[in-house]
């Protein structure tokens, strides 16, 4: 058994950025798990990714030229397996993104790994020990896998500072692997439409969420964010009930967003929710419930009702 | 057509909550059950497809205790056809993988030509259970999907994968497949009284890891990790609290805004 895999992601061209952090993760634990950390990258032309996955103490980065153009989770997954059995990692880590979503786990299930997802720190103990969240987020885990030869863990993203890339050329090495053919066939991509409103460039977001509960009072909280000089964002639930446009949202599936004032109402904070307000300046939030994962990432919080909150919001910007 | 659902009674924490003495878990007494909120989306999605085609059959199955039958009992008064609920003190705190492997013996006896999960679970948030269930089935997957249309006459599927960024993927799969249904793609229905008291007349099997084929041995080579401990989070600096009334909290509010945005 030796080392780390880690496994780069690419879409329509580019380098995802996750993946410079989870060579970060691999490295983290580099002399632990044998003093090897190897990149591995699947797309269609994979050697122009090299550059940019060159970073410090990456020893080898692994070039996989993948059938067609797009990222397909089963050739992604063929891919993965085949690499599994020839570099033998003890470790093999990847994002906890939506691609990896598609064939993570079925890498793990089909060959016995170890397996932990939405990874959020990372140690070792004669093995890998990871941390992750439990009951949304308010307790966290600590996993261990004993008698596993090789465990893949899925990282958040967010959880370690990117690797810099681009110092001396990391050696680079075409590896062998065949495919049997994609299940699933790319028919395109599709952006959300704009509808007239770019959230990412407001320098003041007034958040909501699921606590607000009636979509009656959307406008009412239209009409404060206004009053306050705020641009009107919300959480996924929102969307999903059809009470917003996909555009004001902010998250893993919607905008990452960094203005300078990040107010959230009613917004418990899930992952996905977190991911794209973290770096928000200054991130002020009010929540019923004091354990309410959003209070982890913001500077100023109140336990409170957020109508109560938002009537006396409306009092004080008379 | 024959449509497979495995389903999730998940556990919300109470606002205050205790640990039991031995650190292992959270004290029962202070968690709430429910249908996982991903999973009341993949049902719907799979009626939908059932009521489209005319014919076909909708079968849940969940891996829960006795108190699981709940949820299931709300999937049939849905309009579920029969449920399946498998069940042994030896899953209590599985993991994904030793549930999917559970799962994949009771979905892989249905011959199902759609398999549709939750992209994930509320309470544990792993989203690999079902992607799992396709490694074991080695069934065609494809993760986090908020669009649907399948054509039954040429096995395919055609899906809308939502991406990060507000960017979707169009792609066609063929079928038998997995699908994860992620929550927005359609509009859960609620079931009606009758419809809640007839559900009591639907099947509902309950059964053993064990009679399905999978001993505790199996079970254990699946699971992919051991929890050694639970704790609460470290918060780090965490957030400075604006305590007071109501009217204390917005004035501070307003005040901090204030204060940011100028300059």
């Amino acid at each position: 058994m030796n080392g780390v895999l880690v496994v780069a992601e690419t879409r329509r061209g580019e380098l995802r950025e996750v993946s410079l952090e989870l060579i970060s993760a691999g490295l983290s634990v580099k002399d632990a798990a044998g003093g090897r950390v190897t990149v591995a990258v699947v797309d269609h032309d994979p050697g122009r990714f090299a550059p940019a996955l060159s970073a410090d103490g990456v020893d080898e980065v692994l070039l996989v030229t993948a059938p067609g153009e797009n990222f397909e989770a089963h050739v992604a997954q063929q891919a993965l397996e085949q690499l599994i059995d020839s570099e033998q990692p003890q470790l093999v880590i990847l994002g906890f993104t939506i691609d990896s979503l598609g064939f993570g786990p079925a890498v793990a299930a089909h060959r016995g790994l170890g397996f932990a997802s939405d990874v959020t720190s990372v140690a070792w103990d004669g093995g890998p020990i990871v941390g992750r969240g439990a009951y949304g987020d308010k307790l966290v885990s600590e996993l261990e896998f004993p008698g596993k030869d090789c465990t893949l863990l899925m990282v958040r993203a967010g959880t370690f500072e990117p690797a810099v890339a681009g110092g001396a050329a990391v050696p680079t090495r075409a590896a062998q692997v065949s495919f049997d053919g994609a299940a699933a066939e790319h028919l395109g991509f599709e952006e959300v439409q704009d509808s007239g409103v770019d959230i990412t460039k407001a320098p003041f977001l007034f958040s909501i969420g699921r606590g607000v509960e009636d979509k009656d009072e959307i406008p009412r909280f239209e009409a404060l964010a206004e009053r306050f000089g705020a641009t009107l964002s919300v959480s996924r639930p929102l969307v999903d009930a059809g009470w917003m446009p996909s555009a004001r949202q902010v998250g893993q599936s919607g905008k990452t967003v960094k203005p300078r004032v990040y107010l959230a109402l009613g917004i418990s904070g899930a992952v996905q929710h977190l991911a794209g307000m973290r770096t928000a300046e200054t991130i002020i939030a009010v929540n019923t419930d004091p354990e309410a994962p959003i209070f982890s990432v913001a500077h100023y919080g109140a336990v409170a009702d957020l109508f109560e909150v938002a009537d006396e919001l409306e009092q004080a910007l008379e | 057509m024959k449509i497979v659902v495995p389903v999730k009674q998940v556990a919300a924490l109470d606002d205050e909550f205790e640990l039991l003495d031995d650190g292992s878990d959270v004290d029962p007494d202070f968690v709430e059950r429910d249908l996982n909120e991903w999973d009341a989306f993949s049902l719907e999605a799979a009626l939908q497809l059932r009521e489209s085609t005319g014919d076909g059959e909708v079968i849940v199955i969940t891996i829960g205790d006795d108190e699981a039958e709940e949820a299931l009992l709300g999937c049939l008064a849905r309009g579920a056809d029969r449920a399946v609920r498998i069940w042994d003190e030896s899953l209590a705190g599985a993991d994904p993988l030793a549930i999917a492997r559970v799962l994949s013996a009771a979905v892989g006896r249905e011959n199902a030509d759609l398999v549709m999960c939750g992209v994930q679970s509320s309470d544990a948030v792993n989203g690999a259970t079902g992607i799992a269930l396709a490694g074991y089935l080695e069934m065609p997957h494809v993760a986090v999907i908020k669009q649907l249309d399948y054509d039954p006459a040429s096995s395919t599927a055609t899906v809308k994968r939502e991406l990060e960024g507000g960017l979707v993927e169009v792609l066609r799969i063929r079928t038998p497949a997995l699908l994860t249904i992620q929550t927005g793609i359609n509009e859960p229905r609620y079931a009606n009284l009758r419809a809640i008291k007839q559900a009591r007349e639907k099947p509902l099997d309950v059964t053993t890891p064990d009679e399905l084929g999978v001993d505790s041995g199996a079970i254990a080579a699946a699971a992919g990790s051991r929890r050694r401990e639970l704790k609460h989070p470290e918060r780090g600096e965490g957030a400075e609290m604006i305590d007071g009334s109501p009217a204390e909290v917005a004035a501070r509010i307003v005040e901090i805004v204030r204060e940011r945005m100028s300059g």
